[in-house]
């Protein structure tokens, strides 16, 4: 034990010597290095005690661990109703918090940013999480979305909601654009084109400048109205919101109106995937993630079963994009990198790849969290770091890893069967 | 029912069928057995489209299946239950049984649920448990079961005894001659336990490295020197496997 933690000291010590030991400082001769191996010592202190100390725990709980490991593979049964609980806790909580007195402006936004991640999540956990299709682009539906809605609003002077459908049908247009050639990959090799594939998006936006305005992006896309009636202090030859309500003008409106735009949004898309669940072609999502094969030897249409769930999750990016794009009024190339993509599939992954609180959970965690983190400064990301990896050893198939049945007999029914008949026949 | 004429297939540039001529009458019991990697997974995969057929043909009621992608092959009234089982083992045994009607009418789900569960009475005491937790021999039930709510006329079963006690292996078997008599389900049965395999069959073919070399009635090949030297009497004998 103390030898294995010795070397994980040293281990964090070499790790720690380029990376804390030495710090670049402005000074009067320009810039100078600053030595501060002190804090090279903490480091391999810090790990060597942690070390020590995870080794006692898992000493003194090792009953424990062994116990959780035996039921890796749960019967369905009681998660069921207490996710419903949490569930419905969690829609009145989104319901509620513009009204709560603590609610100001700052937070209402970062909760509708929040809300955005939510619904990104959900979206791709219908390719990811239900269909076990490994994309890694998605965030490229997203940039379809945002500038579909910026270049129909711009160029035709549509509304929001009129460009919605639009937006949502061209992403997912762009899905079955993508899911074509990747038809007979999995894993792996999937990940890699679709890897590939939201760069390419990235890319034409990037230098594409007579459509996109390329890296500039586009600026003063249309703000979205209630009704027709838009959230501006005056307008001429309109009613505004304000003047219809009879309401003093305040911006928050327009940004409460946004935070309950994206939770409807959101919602949709949550309400969406727990009915498909239980129609034919959400079952089907969700055996073709365990065996391809035999779905086949089913009757599935394993091409029709993908494309579907490749359309359909990248419809709600989307929706999403369109919606990114009216919050902020402006949009470029930059919004849309690959650190999107990868923040959204660890929201699913780490969420329990399939589970819809699971996302939510994973959402406040990783893009929640770090958000409210900021006065951390620079060591945001290495706590956002951390606490990925305490998690994953923690919960190593995700926070709510075990899936929900979408159908069970009632209890009543099953009590009747006789339970004993199958120990007495044994 | 099912005629296969000088079908040849096989994995890439690998052919593991020279040509194999079979047929199968309605109602019957055909079983096929040979060793292992003699190509009888591989026989039934062609027949249901995946790997295609290089060379030859595949009828069924008289229609040319030969082309055909899988899904199609199997809304036609071939069910196949893979090697290995193969049930969906995060999802309960329902759902799995849901899995297996998505070709059927949705009016029938519950007479067929009903039918197959009284079939395999031990599946509905587990309706709601998922399909991993189940043991071997009732994941090989669920595996015939989720095969027969598409309502098949013709079943496959690939090595159904796979990796079962005896006891269960029995149980199986007094299962699928029930599901031929009673349901009048055609059944192709690949075995390599050859001697319950026989007993069972009306007709059987033997095959050794992608052709047939014998065919007969069951009865026929229990009784061939040939066939008890090589699949009967090295481990497989009759006396250990009808002990208690
Ligand atoms: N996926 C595959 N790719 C390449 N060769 C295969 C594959 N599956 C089986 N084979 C080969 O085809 C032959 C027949 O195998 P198989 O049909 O599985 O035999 P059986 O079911 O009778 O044991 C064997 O030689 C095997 O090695
Ligand atoms: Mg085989």
């Amino acid at each position: 034990m103390l030898k294995d933690a010795l070397a994980a000291a040293v281990v964090a010590a070499l790790l720690a010597l380029p990376l804390l030991g030495f710090r670049l400082a402005d000074s009067q001769q320009g810039l100078s290095l600053d030595y501060r191996f002190a804090w090279v010592g903490y480091a391999a202190a810090a790990v060597f005690i942690g070390r020590l100390g995870m080794a006692f725990a898992a000493a003194a709980f090792s009953r424990v661990f062994q116990r959780k490991r035996q039921t890796l593979l749960p019967l369905a049964g009681r998660p069921s109703r207490n996710r419903k609980i949490v569930g419905w806790l969690l829609v009145a909580a989104a319901l509620l918090l513009p009204l709560a007195p603590f609610a100001d402006r700052n937070l209402i936004d970062k909760a509708t940013l929040l809300l955005i991640y939510v619904m990104l999540g959900w979206g791709l956990n219908i390719v990811v999480g239900l269909a076990g299709l490994l994309d890694l682009g998605y965030v490229a539906f997203y940039a379809v979305g945002a500038y579909s809605y910026a270049l129909l609003s711009q160029t035709f002077g549509l509304s929001f909601w009129l460009c919605l459908p639009f937006a949502g049908a061209l992403a997912a247009c762009f899905g079955i654009l993508l899911g074509f050639p990747v038809l007979r990959l999995r894993g792996d090799y999937l990940a890699i084109v679709t890897l590939g594939f939201g760069e390419i998006v990235r890319v034409v936006l990037l230098n594409w400048e007579s459509l996109t305005n390329g890296p500039n992006g586009i600026s003063g896309i249309q703000r979205p109205s209630f009704f027709g009636l838009p959230f501006l202090a005056a307008a001429p030859g309109r009613t505004t919101f304000h003047e219809f309500f009879g309401l003093p003008f305040s911006p928050g409106q327009r940004i409460i109106f946004l935070y309950y735009v994206i939770l409807v949004l959101a919602l949709a898309t949550n309400l969406f995937t727990l009915r498909i669940r239980r129609l034919p072609i959400g079952r089907a999502w969700e055996a073709l993630r365990e065996d391809e094969t035999a779905c086949r030897s089913l009757g599935i249409n394993p091409t029709r079963t993908k494309l579907s769930a490749f359309a359909l999750g990248a419809m709600f990016a989307g929706f999403a994009g369109s919606f990114f794009a009216t919050r902020q009024g402006f949009i470029s190339p930059e919004s849309f990198t690959f650190i999107e993509s990868a923040i959204i599939l660890a929201i699913v992954v780490l969420g329990g790849m399939g589970s819809q609180i699971g996302i939510v959970l994973a959402a406040i965690l990783l893009v929640g969290l770090p958000e409210w983190f900021r006065d951390l400064q620079q060591y945001r990301m290495l706590a956002f770091g951390g606490a990925m990896v305490l998690i994953m050893l923690w919960r190593p198939r995700g926070l709510l890893a075990s899936r929900e049945p979408t159908i069970r007999l009632a209890a009543d029914a099953l009590e009747a069967a006789p339970q004993t008949a199958g120990e007495a026949a044994r | 029912m099912l005629t296969i004429r000088d079908l040849h297939s096989g994995y890439g540039r690998i052919e593991a069928l020279h040509g194999v001529d079979l047929d199968i009458e309605a109602g019957e019991i055909v079983t096929l057995i040979g060793a292992n990697g003699a190509g009888k997974t591989t026989l039934l995969m062609t027949i249901c489209g995946k790997p295609r057929a290089t060379e030859g043909a595949i009828r069924f009621e008289g229609a040319d299946i030969t082309r055909l992608p899988t899904f199609q092959i199997v809304r036609r009234g071939i069910a196949h239950s893979p090697e290995g089982r193969r049930i969906f083992s995060r999802m309960t045994v329902l759902e799995n049984l849901q899995m297996g009607a998505v070709v059927a009418d949705p009016r029938h789900f519950p007479a067929d649920l009903e039918r197959v569960l009284a079939l395999f009475p031990r599946l509905e005491e587990r309706l709601n448990q998922r399909g991993g937790t189940l043991s071997g021999g009732e994941q090989q039930m669920l595996a015939i079961g989720r095969a027969l709510m598409s309502r098949p006329r013709l079943l496959l079963l690939d090595e159904p005894s796979l990796g079962l006690a005896p006891l269960v292996v029995g149980q199986i078997f007094k299962i699928v001659r029930e599901i031929n008599r009673e349901q009048q389900v055609t059944v192709f049965l690949v075995e390599q336990n050859a001697f319950h395999a026989l007993k069972l069959a009306h007709r059987a073919y033997v095959m050794v490295n992608g052709r047939i070399t014998l065919r007969g009635t069951g009865a026929e090949l229990l009784a061939n020197p040939a066939v008890r030297a090589a699949y009967l009497e090295g481990g497989h004998t009759p006396a250990a496997e009808t002990g208690p």
